[in-house]
């Protein structure tokens, strides 16, 4: 059996990806990158929210998008939950509902890409239980 | 209901997000021995008032104001019983709060331990700022992953970096594995 894995064998994978870095375009802003937020409450884990979550690190990278992936809580659509939030540069956050593997591809090649949007909008004028 | 550990890891650590906790400890003590499996989640957060610790895993009891009902808690409250166990919370305001669940690690009903892995690193991933820290101990040893010690190492770079996260994974998965934990 080969040698467990430690933290000093992140080095190498720092460098390299130091080296990708070092190729890619200086944007160092968040507000030039895409912005998803997967909600991650009670409800948006039990609906399988982190298999979502991992695609779109997974995804994004290989596709190589920049973006940056993060958690929020729980938005008050649970009954649509997996829920992600989108944000493209400069345009208002998108809410798409009802999101597995495959929905998170289309969200990606299409509204991600091309800016087209995708089945399972959640309008942005629903109002939650209790809006405060 | 949560299929997993690392479902109600993810869950419950999100309660100590929301409290503004600025560090985080995951501790797992498994041991065929003494057939217990615990699950502790500790944190600095802004603690829970003397009057809700009663009524937390009461699922209609929940500070937030999106919905009326609040599920983490009792579920894994739900959970603990289920196997035999239990569940204690303790607490003090302004200074933290400690979950403790404790399970049959050989009862039927005790779910298994899931992607627990990939949920630590995920959390750390997408909370850089707060130190997540993952003890976890079996009959044959431990483990301790903590975040410093990663950033440490990562200096500038981000821990969010898909290639960082994969690698993290695939470390906790191998080191989890040397010390045999538990399905």
């Amino acid at each position: 059996m080969g040698q467990v894995k430690s933290l000093a064998d992140l080095r190498k994978i720092k460098e390299d990806l130091q080296v990708k870095m070092s190729l890619r375009e200086k944007s160092n802003n968040p507000e030039s990158l895409v912005q998803v937020k997967v909600a991650m409450a009670t409800c948006g884990i039990a609906s399988g929210a982190k298999q979502v979550m991992d695609f779109f690190i997974d995804e994004f990278d290989k596709r190589n998008i920049q973006a940056v992936v993060t958690q929020t809580g729980c938005m008050g659509y649970c009954f649509a939950e997996p829920t992600v939030e989108v944000t493209l540069p400069g345009q208002e956050p998108v809410v798409f509902g009802y999101v597995d593997a495959k929905k998170a591809d289309d969200i990606i090649e299409k509204y991600v890409k091309n800016g087209e949007l995708v089945e399972g909008i959640i309008p942005v004028n629903y109002q939650t239980i209790e809006k405060k | 209901m949560m299929k997993d550990f690392a479902m109600h890891i993810m869950d419950i650590a999100q309660n100590s997000v929301s409290a503004g906790a600025s560090e985080i400890t995951v501790e797992i003590f498994e041991s065929e021995r003494t057939d217990l499996f615990a699950l502790t989640i500790r944190d600095n957060g802004k603690g829970i008032p003397a009057d809700m610790i009663d009524k937390v895993t009461d699922p209609y009891v929940t500070s937030r104001t999106t919905r009326k009902v609040g599920l983490g808690l009792p579920l894994l409250k739900q959970h603990a019983n289920s196997t035999g166990g239990s569940l204690m919370l303790d607490s003090a305001e302004g200074k933290g709060t400690e979950v403790r669940a404790t399970f049959g690690l050989s009862h039927l009903d005790r779910q298994p331990l899931g992607d627990i892995a990939g949920t630590i690193v995920l959390l750390a991933a997408a909370n850089p700022q707060i130190r997540f820290v993952y003890k976890h101990s079996t009959d044959t040893g431990s483990y301790i992953f903590d975040t410093v010690e990663v950033n440490q190492m990562l200096e500038d770079m981000s821990i969010a970096e898909a290639p960082v996260i994969r690698f993290l994974r695939e470390m906790i998965e191998e080191n989890l594995k040397e010390i045999k934990i538990s399905g």
